[in-house]
């Protein structure tokens, strides 16, 4: 298995992989039109592009998932057919997949060597499995136990777990498909690091990222995709994160954030005070105006999600909260919902939408007691309410009996925000609110956001992009380890600031505190 | 933004899902067989027996269309509709009203309420003791069959008065302007499911929490409360069954309602309802329950294969539907 493959000459400069006019349909639909690239040895080939540019379709073809309907690929310059993922593992192209595969009752190690795991004396070598995996995870600076199930772990240390998987595979093309989708900045930069060790060791690096700045940082070589065609491919050198985002839009995008309004200065009305959720947050104390944006940071596992998931009744946790003056207990997510606040779920796919649903069922769903006439749905209701949520959000579908499962997940994100707006909120909670979406549909939510604000209802963002949060909130509060560690508002509100506060060191820490 | 963008081009819905016509298909094949193999298949009677007979599995098997879509499994149906039948002819044998009529129809109400009772232990353990419905119903189904071979005292038992028994044998063996009451039974429960299943809110929170409760938890469902209420009304098509059983045969024994479990659930499965939840298929129920009972009956017809592999045959369907399911989910 391993004998055959092997990294490419370096000297020799031909591409390892190459695509050749390579197009895709699905039904009358081309999803993919002629493209050709070259990918070479040691070299970091980003590939850009909105939801919907054709990025993963591309990917999926390059890594055997998906045959193409037209063109040619070839390995070494020799044509090449793939039979399936396996058929390109075992040529040395392996895929990091954007969706977590693991399975979660095994732990990091079984997960790595599943399917090629270590014998010794006819049992499983569990300690040599061990120490790979740990060496493994070490390369990305985190310190994880291996033999924990993997389903105890956050979202995070996961990817990680994923991509050291993949990794584990002799290879010589790597294909990374947002890799960094679920990464602190302290996890992105030691995935930025391993990335060059790989092209210092002649891999061939594809990535695929919405953060324009990761890819200016890695990158050698840059080709946009827009609609299914190839825009341009140049040197990463040429092209500025703007240029990147002109490209892959087909037009200029003055501002991605929206005009920032004055900071209310009205009293608070919903207060949090020593509210804990145990094992996750630990007594925080916050408050938020009517009119307001205040931004959530930290590094993942700080406790962000889980504060605001027990807050509204989704895990277990206790502690003051007052609405409107009134105390309020909330045990599940109705009472919160009755009360006049939402939380928006960072997990779109399995706890946001039910994927499988249509458009209009996924809309009315948290709201359905407002969209019936005795025990009936009202449909005629319902499906007046989607033509509005279209309208209102600019969700893009085909038709309006599409599934979400089938939508981007920027129209997911919109979806989303038009379900639990249907409850008419005083209080919104978005957590991560642009994960996985392209950057027009970023630069429509931001202005959703900032419009939830003005129309005075009291808008909490919790984002790992500190970039988003410092381009629309009006003050940020910073967690670390469970506990509000600070907070930063108006001139203060910079990285550099917020990565101090996150991390607890006052240092330039892996690069990525930059103001 | 300029134009419309979408992440793949995934086909959209397509507007005809052989699927969804699959067990009606095949039913309409089997009865075309029937006839082939013999022409009394087609007779008046013939049709209205097998109606009449298939009425316990289909009441049954609408409310575990129910249970299943929201997620969950019940085992018990079958000890449940026996021990139930015991409590009725129990009631009906202990004359404490005296006129027949009325005696009947406080033992419809009691079959109703003890059977509901039933589906709400078996909704309650499952969601407030967290433990999966397999293990529960399991359980649940060994301590009805038990109770009923207890109140039997290891017989059976029967229905004493000879006019009650005339009177309720109406009841199955009676028809409104031609049309049997099984089959009037049939189409009520089905009509009242499938309108429950695709046109509440309470359906479409059934549907919710079976194809993903964590979705449901955030959007504000109460998991719990809707997953009980599934267990309740599959309680109530049992009373229901039970109502339309005990005059069948005036007696019950430890083996009234024998596998009717697994009959119901390969009635469901087959009419194209998922099994893990979720995507739910009324109709297709009953033409799965339905399809059950034509082969059992083709089989007694034909001569070809013994009767006595009627279980082996109805087992080898579930497998059969199973297959063809993956099959079309694959060629989509």
């Amino acid at each position: 298995m391993t004998s055959s493959v092997k990294l490419a000459d370096a000297a020799a400069g031909g591409p390892v992989l190459e695509a050749v006019g390579l197009s895709r349909s699905f039904g009358p639909v081309e999803v993919l039109s002629d493209i050709s690239v070259a990918f070479r040895a040691g070299e970091a080939h980003a590939i850009v592009g909105e939801n919907g540019a054709g990025k993963s379709t591309l990917m999926k073809i390059l890594s055997g998932h998906l045959t193409p309907t037209r063109g040619a690929m070839r390995l070494d310059g020799a044509p090449m057919t793939l039979r399936g993922p396996v058929d390109a593992e075992r040529r040395g192209i392996v895929l990091v997949h954007q969706e977590i595969m693991l399975a979660p009752d095994l732990s990091i190690a079984e997960n790595m060597f599943l399917g090629r795991e270590l014998w010794r004396g006819g049992k499983l070598d569990d300690r040599t499995m061990n120490a790979r995996a740990e060496a493994a995870m070490r390369v990305f600076g985190v310190d994880v136990s291996v033999t924990v199930p993997v389903e105890r772990l956050s979202i995070a240390r996961r990817q990680l777990a994923q991509i050291a998987r993949a990794l584990a595979t002799p290879h010589r093309v790597a294909i990374f498909d947002e890799p960094t989708a679920s990464l602190t900045p302290v996890e992105t930069a030691a995935l930025l690091n391993l990335i060059r060790e790989l092209k210092a060791k002649g891999v061939a690096v594809l990535y695929i990222s919405h953060r324009l700045e990761e890819v200016k940082a890695i990158a050698d070589v840059v080709t946009v995709l827009r609609d299914g065609k190839q825009v341009t491919t140049r040197p990463a050198a040429e092209l500025e994160p703007l240029d990147m985002a002109r490209l892959m839009v087909g037009r200029d995008l003055l501002d991605l954030y929206p005009p920032r309004a004055p900071a209310p200065t009205g009293e608070p009305t919903f207060v949090v005070k020593d509210f804990s959720a145990p094992g996750f947050a630990e007594e925080t104390s916050f408050a938020v105006r009517p009119g307001e944006i205040l931004g959530f940071s930290g590094l993942v596992g700080a406790g962000r999600t889980e504060l605001f998931e027990a807050l509204f009744g989704l895990r277990k946790g206790g502690g003051d909260i007052r609405l409107d003056g009134a105390t309020q207990r909330w045990p599940e997510a109705r009472s919160a919902m009755n009360a006049g606040a939402v939380y928006l779920t960072e997990d779109r796919k399995s706890k946001g939408l039910l994927l499988e649903e249509t458009i209009a069922t996924n809309l009315t769903l948290a709201a359905l007691d407002r969209f019936r006439r005795g025990p009936l749905v009202d449909r005629a209701k319902e499906s007046r309410a989607l033509d509005q949520a279209i309208r209102r959000f600019d969700i893009r579908v085909g038709d309006r009996g599409m599934l979400a499962g089938q939508m981007s997940g920027g129209n997911q994100q919109k979806l989303l925000l038009a379900k639990m707006l249907q409850l008419d909120p005083k209080l919104v909670v978005i957590d991560e609110p642009t994960r996985g979406v392209d950057i027009g549909a970023k630069q429509q939510i931001y202005r959703f956001i900032v419009t939830l604000a003005a129309e005075g209802r009291s808008v909490i963002v919790i984002s790992s992009e500190m970039a988003e949060l410092i381009g629309i909130c009006h003050r940020i509060i910073v967690m670390r380890n469970g506990r509000i560690v600070g907070e930063v508002e108006g001139e203060a509100m910079n990285e550099h600031a917020i990565v101090v506060l996150a991390t607890g060191v006052d240092a330039q820490g892996g690069g990525e505190a930059r103001s | 933004m300029t134009q419309a963008t979408h992440e793949t081009a995934a086909p959209s819905r397509a507007p005809f899902e052989i699927g969804a016509v699959a067990p009606f298909l095949a039913l309409a094949l089997l009865c075309v067989l029937g006839v082939v193999v013999n022409p009394r298949f087609v007779g008046l009677d013939n049709i209205t027996n097998v109606l009449a007979r298939s009425t316990f599995i289909a009441t049954i098997a609408v409310g575990q269309t129910l249970v299943i879509v929201g997620g969950g499994l019940d085992l018990s149906v079958g000890a449940m509709a026996a021990f139930v039948s015991g409590l009725v002819i129990l009631f009906l044998n202990s004359g404490l009203i005296a006129d027949p009529t009325l005696l009947i129809i406080a033992a419809m109400a009691l079959s109703l309420v003890a059977s509901a009772l039933c589906g709400l232990f078996n909704g309650l353990t499952t969601t407030l003791g967290k433990i999966e419905p397999f293990i529960v119903t399991l359980g649940t189904m060994g301590i009805f069959r038990s109770l009923l071979t207890w109140l039997a005292q290891g017989g059976s038992i029967t229905i004493r008065n000879n006019d009650v028994r005339a009177a309720y044998r109406q009841v199955y063996f009676g028809d409104l302007f031609g049309v049997p009451y099984p089959v009037l039974v049939i189409l009520g429960v089905a009509i009242v499911g499938a309108f429950i299943l695709y046109n509440t809110a309470y359906g479409r929170h059934v549907r919710a929490v079976g194809s993903n409760e964590d979705v449901a938890r955030y959007s504000g469902i109460n998991v719990a409360r809707v997953r009980t209420i599934t267990y309740v009304l599959q309680g109530l098509c049992v009373g229901i069954a039970v109502i339309v059983y005990v005059p069948r045969l005036s007696s019950a024994s430890s083996t009234t309602g024998l596998g009717w479990e697994l009959m119901a659930i390969t009635a469901v499965v087959v009419g194209g309802t998922r099994m893990k939840g979720g995507i739910g298929r009324m109709w297709g129920t009953i033409a799965g329950a339905l399809i059950l009972e034509v082969i059992g009956n083709i089989m007694l017809l034909s001569n070809v294969v013994s009767e006595y592999l009627i279980g082996a045959v109805q087992g080898a369907i579930i497998i059969i539907a199973m297959l063809a399911q993956r099959g079309l989910a694959r060629g989509r």
